[in-house]
């Protein structure tokens, strides 16, 4: 009886505080919240069944010969060797370059300066150039690289000029993982006597590395997708072709990048050439995905909690 | 040397000279710092050659062309109209109806995933939206031309082109979206709890909690958001230059259904096509002086942004 009692109190007292009304206004509030996502999640899903669904029967009807044939005016014979030679040239020279002077710079302002105007200048510097429109950074190559060095319409002045557009990303990541590195581990260095290098080379920067290697990473697979500085600074939009030439005239002559290719077809009005456009769509997102997985695979496998 | 005993051996006295160490490691010490001072040096000189390059083709644009023709009928930089009103207008549709789609979709996305939200999942769905961040811009102006185009836009008005500015302008929305949301939810996140349960204990509901007090104290950030939000979607080049169309120029327009053409797609068309045009011609100094309106367009917009995102952080 008494238990009883208790229990009715109880639900009395819940009714009083929590209202009778059900909250329908905080109900729709929360639905609609969850419809903004799923309505950005759905696009993804839209946009990626949309492009494998068209791109499929290209590799179902020529197999790998889409991925190994020069570009051709003829949709039929058309594929996408040279644009992946490119992209995988210019991947080369962002790493080579973007990837010591971004690391080189962040342990100068991590480790080495102290809070002067000038290293808060150059930091904010980093941060405002992360957000300079990538199409700037073309007209950057065109103006320096290709004009005024002498470089021409390479892939030395793509390579560069995609260096130097992922450099700030390179330096804000490596400065991240620099940051996460307790400090009684550099303390441990410099009590046993070591200079300032030796403590960032044995202590700091091999802790870091897996840090600074995944934001590399991140870096490339930025500068994989990246059309429009490589527009003004030529890669090529027509077809051409490469017979067998030395690396040096490789590194001086025409070139292309997947990217551009994919933009040439898509302004192709021939419906095949949207199919094309489609599967070379799919390679391209296929190689961004497995280069973030590598550094999604990086972080788990190597990222040290403190 | 200490007094003392007579007998013992002197004590060498330390100075500061030795715990220096070797002068070759200190050596190799400086050099080093040398080369990671010059390598950060590098980001300073990126910048000033940006500016000079800029500065400089620009200005020989504005000698070389009759000034009149900044303002006339519409953007032919192959036949010198060079009418900045045209793709400064193109920008403008094409941002606002870019920020149309990313404003309620990130701040609502932002919402839901900093105050709705179980941990589990936030751990499913921040992935997602940062696979949709990842999406090439190239893609999405593919996208943009082959279904919002001919899907959306021309189901919704049967008089749009294929090729319009209302396309280029969701697909861009999309693209900035996960943008707006991840800087949102970390000004929300930043927003400590005890606000919250200060809220609750006032027997306020989770609407009104995310709605009166988690948004106006993180408003700074919300507000930094969409101001990169904005910035990101006039610096992106590849999903107008594919489906906005008008390669060529285009007419002073404000119809977003139409063609038309923005700063971002006016360069991308002058380095596009057979006819691309090279040193020496009015319409290749063009580039730069659009490249230069661009450049201190973004950056106000930057450092405007750093300014409210600087205040979330003081507060809390």
């Amino acid at each position: 009886m008494a238990l009883a009692d208790t229990r009715t109190t109880t639900d009395a007292v819940r009714r009083a505080l929590t209202g009778r009304r059900r909250d329908l206004g905080g109900r729709l509030f929360e639905s609609g919240l969850l419809l903004t996502l799923l309505i950005a999640l759905a696009t993804l899903i839209v946009l990626l069944a949309k492009i494998f669904g068209q791109g499929w029967s290209v590799f179902a009807e020529r197999g790998t010969s889409f991925l190994t044939s020069p570009m051709s005016q003829a949709a039929g014979r058309a594929g996408i060797w040279q644009g992946i030679v490119g992209s995988l040239m210019l991947m080369a020279f962002v790493v080579v370059i973007a990837f010591p002077l971004g690391v080189g710079a962040a342990v100068y302002l991590e480790e080495y300066a102290r809070d002067t105007r000038f290293t808060r200048f150059v930091n904010a510097n980093i941060r405002n150039l992360a957000g300079v429109p990538s199409i700037v950074y073309g007209l950057l190559g065109l103006a320096i690289f290709v004009e005024l060095l002498g470089f021409g319409r390479s892939v030395i002045a793509g390579g560069v000029t995609l260096a130097i557009l992922v450099l700030p990303i390179v330096i804000i990541t490596t400065a991240e993982a620099l940051r996460a590195v307790p400090n009684s581990i550099r303390e441990a260095g410099f009590g046993v006597g070591a200079t300032k290098w030796e403590v960032v080379r044995s202590h700091v920067l091999p802790y870091a590395a897996p840090g600074i290697f995944t934001g590399t990473v991140l870096s490339i697979s930025r500068a994989l997708g990246e059309t429009a500085p490589l527009l003004l600074v030529g890669a090529i939009q027509g077809t051409f072709f490469t017979g067998s030439q030395s690396l040096l005239e490789r590194l001086q002559g025409l070139y292309t990048s997947l990217p551009t290719v994919i933009y040439t077809w898509s302004r192709q009005p021939n419906p095949d050439f949207q199919k094309l456009t489609a599967a070379a769509i799919m390679v391209l997102l296929v190689v961004l995905l497995m280069v973030n997985a590598t550094a999604i695979l990086l972080r788990n496998r190597y990222e040290r909690k403190w | 040397m200490l007094g003392g005993g007579g007998a013992q051996a002197p004590r060498p006295v330390l100075t500061v000279a030795d715990l220096r160490g070797a002068s070759r490691r200190r050596r190799k010490g400086r050099l080093i710092r040398g080369a990671f001072l010059s390598a950060a040096a590098v980001s300073v000189l990126i910048s000033a050659l940006i500016v000079v390059a800029l500065v400089g083709e620009a200005v020989v644009f504005l000698s070389k062309i009759d000034l009149r023709s900044l303002w006339s009928d519409g953007w032919f930089p192959r036949r010198d109209m060079f009418d900045i009103r045209t793709i400064f207008a193109g920008t403008v549709i094409v941002s606002l109806i870019a920020m149309l789609v990313a404003a309620p979709l990130g701040l609502g996305a932002a919402i839901y995933l900093s105050e709705y939200a179980s941990q589990r999942v936030r751990r499913r769905l921040k992935p997602a939206l940062e696979t949709l961040a990842g999406i090439p811009s190239v893609v999405m102006g593919f996208f943009a031309l082959t279904v919002i185009s001919p899907d959306l836009i021309r189901r919704l008005f049967s008089g749009a082109g294929i090729f319009n500015m209302a396309a280029a302008g969701i697909g861009v929305g999309i693209l900035v979206t996960p943008l707006v949301a991840s800087i949102a939810e970390d000004a929300m996140h930043a927003v400590p709890n005890s606000l919250r349960e200060a809220s609750y204990g006032l027997a306020a509901r989770r609407r009104s909690t995310s709605v009166r007090v988690v948004v106006p104290a993180a408003v700074s950030g919300i507000v930094a958001a969409l101001i990169v939000g904005v910035s990101r979607a006039i610096g992106e080049t590849m999903v107008v230059a594919i489906a906005a169309g008008a390669t060529g120029g285009s007419l002073f327009t404000l119809n977003p259904l139409g063609p038309g053409q923005t700063m971002t797609g006016a360069m991308a068309a002058l380095g596009t096509g057979s006819d691309r045009v090279t040193g020496g011609t009015a319409a290749f100094n063009s580039l730069f002086f659009v490249g230069l309106l661009l450049f201190a367009m973004t950056l106000g917009l930057n450092v405007v942004s750093e300014r409210f995102v600087r205040k979330v952080r003081r507060r809390y």
